[in-house]
C-alpha cells in the first residue's frame, strides 16, 4: 500500500517522534556548505497547489531538491475545475508524468484524501481547507522540542481563529499526542461549532492564560473574518487577543512565541513581540525544510528501509 | 394479454390475505381468488403483493442533464424499486415552471416503466422572485408545486403563493399541495455538511440543523395564516419532526416525507470526504436519525420519499464543496425501509405506497386496494431476498449510491404498471 501523510489524525506518539528524530538528521544536512544528498535521486515530487502559498510550496520544493529529487510545480486555480475538468482529471494528468509524490494544497478539507484514492503516488497534505496541515504541526512540534527538550507536560496556548485554522487542528492533535496540554484562546465566533472529542481547554481571557503558558502559538488573523461578521473590528480583536509587549511581559521568561507565518504585524502580534528573544518564528521556517525532507524521505519508496540499513550512507 | 400473480400474500389498506391476482388486458384487476388463469403466470409465492409505490420526490434530470439521468432510465429504476408513480421535481433546465416544460416531461414519461407526475415550480425559474403560473399548471392537472433544491426564502412571497394556491383547489378538485425544501439559506450558506462534532473535526464548513428548523417554523405559522396545504420535504432534524408533530396535533393541513438516507446514515459518513455522502439537507446526527424514525413510526411523517438525485461520476469527482449534493435512492428505498425502521411490513408499505399516493392525489389509481375493477399498479416484493448494492448495476445513468457494496434484504420481483409487467423476475422490461 502506498504511504501518505494526510494528517496528524491517525498518527501516534511513536510515529510522530520517529519523524522528529529523523528531522534531526536532515537539519544537520541543511547546515552543511552543500546542503544536498542523493537520497531521492531519480524520484519525482510534484507540488499541486489549488491555493496560493509561496512559502509552503518553496519549502517543499527546497526539501525535495536537497534530497536530489526532481520537482514539478502545478499551480491549478480551482477555477479550472469549474470549467469542466474534474479534480480526478487533473490528478490523472499529473500522475501521467510518473510522479512518486504529490504535495497537495487545496482550499477544501479532504481533497488530499480523495486524491490519495485515485493515485499510486504518495500524497502529502500541504494544507486542506480548515482541516489539517500536518507538516506545519510537525515543524512546530520540532521547533518547540528543539528549544524546550520535550513537549511532555508543557502548556501550550493556541490563540486566534481556531475555527478556520488547519494549523490549529493539526497542532492540537500533535501537541497533545506528544504530552502537552493545549488551551485554545479565541472569541467564541472563531471557535469550531463543536469541540466534542478535542483534548483542549478553552478561554476568552488571554491575560489570565499567558502566565501559565510554556509556549504561546499565535494564528494568522484573516481580515475577511470581519466582513463575515465574526468579529466587530480588527481594533477590538487586537485589544483582546493581540500579543503586544505589555501582554508578552505576562509570559514566563522561558516561554516560546510561535507563529506559522506570514504574520500580520500589529494584529496578532506587535513588531516588538516579533523581535522578542522568546520568538522562534524564524526557526519554524528553517525547520520546515528539514521536517519536509524527513517526510519525503520516509514516504518515498525505500526511505524507511534505507533509513534502517544505514543512516551514514544517506548522509554521505 | 392477461396476467396472473400466483400465490402471493396480498397486503393493502384493507389488510392481508393469500390469493392469486388476475389482471385483464384492460389494465384493471379482473379477479382476486384462488386457481385463477391467465396468459402469463408470474410466481408470487413467498412474496408480498402490494399496491405499487409512489415516490413524492425524484429528480429525473430531463430536460437538461440527460448525461446523469433520463426520464426513461429513472422510470426503469423506479419500477425495479417497486414504484409505479414518480413525482418529478421541477429543477430541470429549463425549470418546470410553465406549461411547455410540464407537457414535455409528461410526453417523455409516456410508455416508460412508471407513471411520471410532473410538479410545477412555485416561482419562475425557481428563483424565488415571481410566482409561477400556478393556475395554468393546475388546469393541466399539476397538483404539487415546489422550488425543491432551494426553499422559497422570502416569507412575503411564500405567503402569497400559499394564499393563491388555496383559491385553485376547486379547479384541481382537491387541495393544491405546496412542497417546501426547508432551508433558510442565509443560515446554511457556505456549509456543505451538517454542522456539529463531525464538521468541526473534519474541517468541512457546516450548516446548522436550525436552518431547516427555522423554515419549518415559519411555514407552520404561514399555514396557520393561510390554510394552504404544506408538504414538508425530506425532514432531517429532530426539532423539525417535533414541530410537524405539534402542527398536526393542532389540526393544521401539513404533511411530511423523509428519505431512506436520513433514517439510515449520519454525518459521520462524511469522514471519507467522498461527496457521494454530500446531500441536501445533509446527513445529520444519531439523535436526528432516531427522531426521523420515530416520526415515520408514529405518523408524523406520512411518506418515505427517496430524493433520488443522480449525478455523473465526473460531477462527483470534485472537492467536497464543489461536488453537487444528492444520491441515488429508487432501487434501495424498499430494503432500507424494511430493515431500518423496525416497522411491520404493512406499515412500511403504507409509507411507500398509499400514504404518498394520497398526498399526490393519485389514490384513484396508485396505492389503491387490490380488488377487482381497480387499476393494476402493483409490485411483488420478496422480503427475504438478499442482494449487494452496486451503483453500476442499477438502471440509473449515474451510480452515486451511498450504499455501494452493502448487502440489503428485500427486493422487488415483479412490477405491474397499468396491467403490464414492466419488471419480471427482477428484470426491467421497459
Amino acid at each position: 500500500m502506498t504511504a501518505h501523510l494526510l494528517g496528524i489524525d491517525g498518527m501516534d506518539r511513536v510515529e510522530i517522534e520517529e519523524l522528529l528524530d529523523l528531522t534531526d538528521t536532515f537539519a544537520e544536512i541543511g547546515r552543511r556548505p552543500i546542503a544536498r544528498v542523493p537520497a531521492l535521486r531519480g524520484r519525482t515530487v510534484a507540488t499541486l497547489f489549488f491555493e496560493d502559498s509561496t512559502r509552503t510550496r518553496v519549502s517543499f520544493d527546497t526539501a525535495a531538491k536537497r534530497l536530489s529529487a526532481d520537482t514539478l510545480n502545478f499551480a491549478a486555480g480551482s477555477s479550472s475545475l469549474n470549467k469542466g475538468e474534474s479534480l480526478r482529471d487533473t490528478v490523472d494528468v499529473i500522475a501521467s508524468y510518473g510522479v512518486d509524490a504529490i504535495v497537495v494544497r487545496h482550499p477544501m478539507a479532504g481533497t488530499p484524501h480523495r486524491i490519495a484514492d485515485w493515485t499510486d503516488a504518495s500524497v502529502i497534505n500541504a494544507g486542506d481547507g480548515s482541516h489539517e496541515h500536518p507538516t506545519q504541526a510537525l515543524l512546530d512540534a520540532y521547533t518547540i522540542r528543539q528549544h524546550s527538550g520535550s513537549l511532555d507536560g508543557m502548556h501550550i496556548g493556541i490563540v486566534g481563529d481556531i475555527r478556520h485554522s488547519r494549523v490549529a487542528r493539526s497542532n492540537v492533535l500533535a501537541f497533545s499526542a506528544l504530552g502537552a496540554e493545549v488551551t485554545l484562546v479565541a472569541p467564541t465566533t472563531l471557535l469550531p461549532a463543536s469541540l466534542i472529542g478535542w483534548p483542549v481547554r478553552v478561554s476568552q481571557d488571554l491575560d489570565a492564560v499567558l502566565p501559565t503558558l510554556d509556549a504561546c502559538y499565535l494564528l494568522r488573523m484573516q481580515r475577511e473574518r470581519i466582513t463575515e461578521g465574526l468579529i466587530p473590528s480588527v481594533r477590538e480583536y487586537v485589544a483582546d487577543y493581540g500579543l503586544n509587549a505589555v501582554r508578552a511581559a505576562r509570559l514566563p521568561t522561558e516561554a516560546l512565541i510561535c507563529h506559522p507565518g506570514p504574520t500580520n504585524r500589529g494584529v496578532e502580534l506587535s513588531a516588538e513581540v516579533a523581535a522578542d528573544p522568546r520568538s522562534v518564528i524564524l526557526d519554524q521556517v528553517v525547520n520546515g525544510v528539514s521536517v519536509r525532507m524527513a517526510v519525503l524521505f520516509l514516504l518515498l519508496g525505500s526511505g524507511r528501509e534505507l533509513l534502517e540499513r544505514s543512516e551514514s550512507e544517506v548522509g554521505a | 394479454m392477461t396476467v396472473v400473480l400466483r400465490g402471493g400474500r396480498l397486503i393493502d389498506r384493507t389488510g392481508e390475505r393469500v390469493a392469486d391476482v388476475e389482471i385483464g388486458d384492460d389494465g384493471l384487476i379482473a379477479a382476486v381468488g384462488t386457481g385463477l388463469c391467465g396468459d402469463t403466470d408470474l410466481d408470487a409465492s413467498g412474496c408480498v403483493v402490494s399496491p405499487g409505490f409512489v415516490d413524492l420526490h425524484v429528480h429525473l434530470r430531463q430536460p437538461g442533464q440527460e448525461d446523469a439521468e433520463t426520464i426513461e432510465t429513472g422510470a426503469r429504476g423506479g419500477a425495479l424499486g417497486g414504484y409505479t408513480a414518480l413525482v418529478a421535481m421541477p429543477n430541470t433546465e429549463p425549470a418546470m415552471d410553465c406549461p411547455a416544460v410540464v407537457e414535455l416531461v409528461r410526453a417523455l414519461g409516456r410508455d416508460t416503466a412508471c407513471e411520471i407526475i410532473p410538479t410545477g415550480a412555485m416561482t419562475v425559474g425557481r428563483l424565488g422572485r415571481d410566482m409561477a403560473p400556478l393556475g395554468e399548471l393546475v388546469d393541466m392537472g399539476v397538483g404539487i408545486f415546489t422550488d425543491d433544491g432551494t426553499g422559497l426564502q422570502d416569507p412575503r412571497l411564500m405567503r402569497r403563493v400559499m394564499e393563491y394556491s388555496t383559491g385553485l383547489s376547486h379547479r384541481l378538485g382537491r387541495p393544491v399541495v405546496l412542497a417546501q425544501h426547508c432551508e433558510v439559506t442565509a443560515l446554511s450558506a457556505g456549509g456543505y455538511m451538517h454542522e456539529g462534532e463531525w464538521s468541526s473535526r473534519l474541517g468541512i464548513p457546516g450548516q446548522p440543523g436550525e436552518s431547516e428548523d427555522l423554515m419549518v417554523m415559519r411555514d407552520i405559522a404561514l399555514v396557520r395564516l393561510t390554510g394552504a396545504h404544506l408538504h414538508f420535504q425530506h425532514l432531517s432534524t429532530a426539532a423539525s419532526v417535533a414541530m410537524v408533530r405539534d402542527a398536526k396535533a393542532a389540526g393544521l393541513p401539513v404533511t411530511a416525507e423523509a428519505t431512506p438516507h436520513h433514517f439510515t446514515l449520519t454525518d459521520a459518513a462524511c469522514a471519507t470526504y467522498d461527496p457521494v455522502f454530500k446531500v441536501h439537507p445533509p446527513l445529520r446526527t444519531d439523535a436526528d436519525v432516531a427522531a426521523v424514525r420515530t416520526g415515520l413510526a408514529d405518523g408524523t411523517i406520512d411518506a418515505i420519499a427517496t430524493d433520488h438525485a443522480p449525478h455523473t461520476d465526473h460531477a462527483k469527482e470534485l472537492s467536497f464543496d464543489l461536488a453537487p449534493p444528492g444520491m441515488l435512492g429508487l432501487e434501495t428505498a424498499l430494503p432500507l425501509a424494511l430493515d431500518g425502521l423496525g416497522l411491520d411490513l404493512p406499515e412500511v408499505l403504507a409509507l411507500l405506497s398509499w400514504r404518498p399516493a394520497a398526498i399526490a392525489g393519485l389514490s384513484d389509481r396508485h396505492g389503491i386496494d387490490i380488488e377487482p375493477g381497480n387499476p393494476a399498479n402493483l409490485c411483488v416484493v420478496d422480503p427475504d431476498a438478499t442482494w449487494v448494492v452496486s451503483g453500476r448495476g442499477m438502471a440509473s445513468r449515474s451510480s452515486n449510491s451511498p450504499f455501494e457494496g452493502r448487502t440489503l434484504r428485500g427486493r422487488v420481483r415483479h412490477t405491474i404498471l397499468a396491467g403490464q409487467p414492466v419488471v419480471v423476475d427482477g428484470e426491467a422490461r421497459r
